[in-house]
């Protein structure tokens, strides 16, 4: 085939717009005074550690409870694995503030009980609450692969008489360590490029540095950290792309049964783990609501959230079409697909900072709404180019053929057989970048127009200051995003289960 | 010695096990056979421990598993060999036949019995099906498990290698000297490897007792038709435990006190065929019944004849027998012994 799909032609510049910013950076960080100082190293060392110890973490809550809700059948078994996973949807600085707010001296629960609980901050405070609120990538990923194993090894090993234990961890857990894998470097990606925990919680990470230096008017400083920063992504990015499981056929699933009271003390084992990350935050705002009201919460701010993050999903979804058509099509346009991936290992921080200097340098641009949906479009585009390619995916070509075939054009055919058919995807693509956007915090906070409050950067501004009860309002609707983005994405996998099952049934 | 009293199993509260009752002797292999979705394979998982019981209890020599006490699966010395080998597949023929085994003695005189001593480096992917079987018995039974389980053994193995596995196993059993409870959904194998024969059927036993009992005198019309073929020919009870039937008189054995109007078990071999007279044409009226097909089982024929007064019945002949589809054919009652005959509203 000589001919380039229009896909294609379409694609490259997204793709070329994707690399952007690494270039941005380099140019930027030309005049930085020293590539390291002594507080740099400090500041890679809690980095990795924070990372490793996110990882560490999410794996140690995430696999157990993998195990719980693969293989137990709970009472309300559906909506344990909501609750379960719900912590993925909440963002973790919402967790990180209300944490904070609430023990050590002067805390909620002393000002409320008079308990005197210690403070929790820093490193261990910072590791506590990503772990917190990324161990459901863990779970999700261990869960998954643990459901499509075979039941009779397990089974098997405990006839020849090995408890129920130790064939768990030595049957069914090596069968499963990719996923762990998997789903720990999630968690260590994510806990790379979070801006509002560490910046909370006081540790000196990348992520927080890079924010002081811009506030500092230190953008060339800002750009070497955020370059580094970048190196650290990719390399946790590289080790995702070569964990590679060993590909198992699929069998019945072990069912394990445990007794009531076993049953009541796994499930009393969970609970530290919900009350932590939903019930305390959604406490926290709430007492904050009941106490100090609505305080001078403007729902300006929520329709400023709302205005810009529909923008992004709209533009997001435009721009996703061609790059998911271009993914299928062919091997070229599923490098450039990959490349616009990039852009969601960007942490929101470094974008942030790119584009600053991009505002700054094309006047145009500079101060406008335009180019904070430019960052939101350019870190979430690939949510919506997933959503997109995977409905698109499982749409028979066929289809298009036989419209070929009665004599519509390829416009035709696009406009009236594989636009209708993929539409659900476009939406659920939109809705994912739409709830992504209203609760990124450190791009909204760098690139919004002046005096654009939206609910993310106004719950920042209320913490800044220490207005703390000033929270409540944002908090709660933020945390009610949340819930929407998890409906959404259960809907989505049930939608898949459905599919799997039917395709079971011929 | 096994002992099964009262069993039930449920899911989510829907019966699927009820009123299971076994005795198992000191080397005997029990087959359980029964439709697909008949539970033969939950009584294993219930015996092994891997699915709670509902009501009953199992009991083997110190352990006794009820409701409320469950006894794990690695508590009860019991050795299971599943329908897809579930042999570990990081380890090689020798580490999984010796996988908890301390002492070797076992697993060399498994590998030697069954003939996988040049195999014993090999990883499970690299063996034939039949191989991977010798390995999953060789593996249960250096293990010296009190009572063996053995879950659909042969149904993924090829048809040829079904015949001489299935008696290779029987005799690995026997050397064990262990009880075995054998589950599958083939009646050959049923009766041809078992030294008794339960049949299930919706959760329930229907009968058990030894092969030859099942199949001459079958404790119901399910037991008789799901045993082998089965044709049903009705006649009237006579004194003496004569039956007269439209085929003649035959000596009969009324199944649970059946009397009156009885329908007689007639099986294939039950039946001898003739041709009837000459001219196949449809004034011909001798014979008593008319072909209505014909199956060629290579060694001999089977042909289903509907006779004059509507039943229809299947008679096996030599492959000698020609005859077409609406041919007239003479049936005539052979049986060396009597007939088991139910009572006609049964």
């Amino acid at each position: 085939m000589t001919r380039l799909p229009v896909s294609y032609l379409l694609t490259i510049p997204v793709a070329l717009l994707a690399l952007a910013p690494v270039f941005v950076l380099f140019e930027m960080a030309g005049d930085a005074v020293g590539l390291f100082d002594a507080h740099n190293l400090q500041v890679i060392t809690n980095t990795l550690l924070l990372m490793f110890l996110t990882a560490l973490g999410a794996a140690l809550i995430g696999v157990p409870l993998a195990l719980l809700t693969a293989y137990v059948r709970l009472p309300l078994h559906r909506l344990w694995l909501v609750l379960l996973a719900a912590p993925l949807a909440i963002p973790s600085y919402i967790g990180a503030f209300t944490l904070y707010a609430a023990v050590g001296p002067g805390g909620e629960i002393e000002n409320l009980f008079g308990l005197r609980t210690p403070r929790i901050d820093g490193l261990f405070g910072t590791a506590l609450i990503m772990a917190l609120y990324t161990y459901p990538f863990v779970m999700l990923t261990t869960r998954a692969s643990l459901c499509s194993l075979d039941a009779s090894l397990v089974n098997a090993a405990r006839t020849l008489g090995m408890s129920l234990p130790l064939s768990l961890l030595r049957v069914v857990l090596p069968r499963v360590v990719t996923a762990i894998a998997a789903g720990s470097l999630l968690a260590a990606l994510y806990a790379l490029s979070d801006f509002g925990t560490p910046a909370i919680m006081g540790l000196d990470t990348f992520t927080r540095m890079i924010y002081v230096e811009y506030n500092a008017f230190g953008l060339s400083q800002a750009a070497m950290l955020s370059l580094q920063l970048m190196t650290v992504v990719l390399l946790v990015l590289f080790l995702e792309s070569r964990v590679a499981g060993t590909a198992e056929r699929p069998g019945r699933r072990l069912s394990l049964w445990p007794g009531r009271g076993q049953v009541l003390l796994m499930l009393l084992a969970v609970l530290p783990v919900i009350l932590l990350a939903i019930v305390l935050p959604l406490l926290v705002f709430t007492l904050w609501l009941v106490r100090d009201g609505a305080g001078d919460f403007d729902f300006s701010y929520a329709w400023n959230s709302t205005y810009a993050s529909l923008l992004a999903a709209g533009v997001a979804v435009v721009v996703a079409v061609p790059v998911a058509h271009a993914a299928i099509s062919g091997r070229c346009g599923r490098l450039m697909e990959r490349l616009t991936y990039l852009g969601f290992g960007v942490p929101g921080i470094v974008m942030g900072t790119a584009l600053v200097y991009v505002g700054l340098k094309l006047p145009f641009l500079y101060q406008t709404l335009a180019l904070l949906v430019l960052a939101y479009v350019m870190r979430f585009l690939p949510l919506a180019v997933g959503s997109i390619r995977s409905s698109a995916e499982g749409l028979d070509g066929s289809l298009v053929r036989a419209a070929r075939v009665l004599g519509a054009s390829p416009g035709e055919a696009f406009r009236r057989v594989t636009l209708p058919l993929t539409l659900r995807g476009m939406l659920a693509g939109a809705a994912l970048v739409f709830l992504e956007a209203m609760r990124e915090l450190p791009a909204t906070l760098m690139l919004g127009p002046t005096g654009f409050e939206t609910l993310a950067t106004y719950l920042w501004r209320v913490y800044e200051a220490g207005y703390f009860g000033r929270a409540a309002i944002p908090g709660l609707l933020l945390v009610l995003m949340s819930a929407l983005g998890l409906a959404l994405m259960l809907s989505g996998e049930r939608r898949a289960e459905f599919d799997v099952r039917e395709e079971a049934s011929h | 010695m096994l002992r099964v009293s009262n069993l039930s199993v449920s899911y989510a509260k829907i019966p699927v096990i009820s009123g299971f009752d076994l005795a198992l002797g000191a080397d005997e292999i029990l087959m359980l056979v029964g439709p697909t979705g008949c539970g033969k394979t939950t009584i294993l998982q219930a015996l092994a421990g891997l699915v709670p019981i509902a009501s009953g209890e199992i009991r083997l020599g110190e352990w006794c598993a009820t409701p409320a006490n469950r006894v794990a699966p690695e508590k009860r010395n019991v050795g299971m060999v599943f329908q897809d080998f579930a042999l570990f597949p990081h380890l090689s023929v020798e580490q999984n036949i010796g996988f908890r085994l301390k002492d070797t003695t076992q697993v060399e005189r498994w590998l030697s019995l069954l003939g996988l001593e040049a195999l014993r480096r090999a990883k499970p992917a690299t063996l034939s099906g039949g191989q991977k079987q010798r390995v999953a018995l060789a593996r249960t039974l250096a293990h010296e498990p009190a009572f063996v389980l053995l879950d659909e053994p042969l149904s993924n193995l090829d048809a040829a290698l079904k015949d001489s596995l299935r008696w290779e196993i029987r005799q690995a059993l026997k050397a064990a000297g262990v009880p075995a409870i054998w589950v599958t959904h083939d009646q050959q194998e049923a009766l041809s490897v078992g030294d008794r024969v339960g049949i299930l059927n919706h959760g329930r036993l229907e009968q058990l007792d030894t092969p030859e009992n099942c199949f001459s005198r079958p404790a119901s019309r399910f037991v008789a038709r799901f045993l082998g073929e089965a044709g049903f020919l009705p006649g009237e009870q006579q004194p003496g435990g004569w039956v007269t039937t439209s085929l003649g008189e035959a000596q009969c054995r009324p199944i649970d006190g059946a009397s009156g109007a009885l329908d007689v078990l007639v099986r294939p071999d039950d039946l001898v065929l003739s041709r009837a007279g000459f001219g196949d044409g449809d004034d011909d009226i001798s014979g008593n019944g008319r072909i209505s097909w014909v199956r060629y089982e290579g060694g001999s024929r089977l042909f289903a004849v509907k006779l004059d007064d509507g039943a229809e019945l299947a008679v096996r002949a030599g492959h000698e027998v020609h005859g077409e589809p609406g041919d007239r054919v003479q049936l005539a009652l052979d049986s060396g012994e009597p007939l088991a005959a139910f009572s006609r509203d049964g």
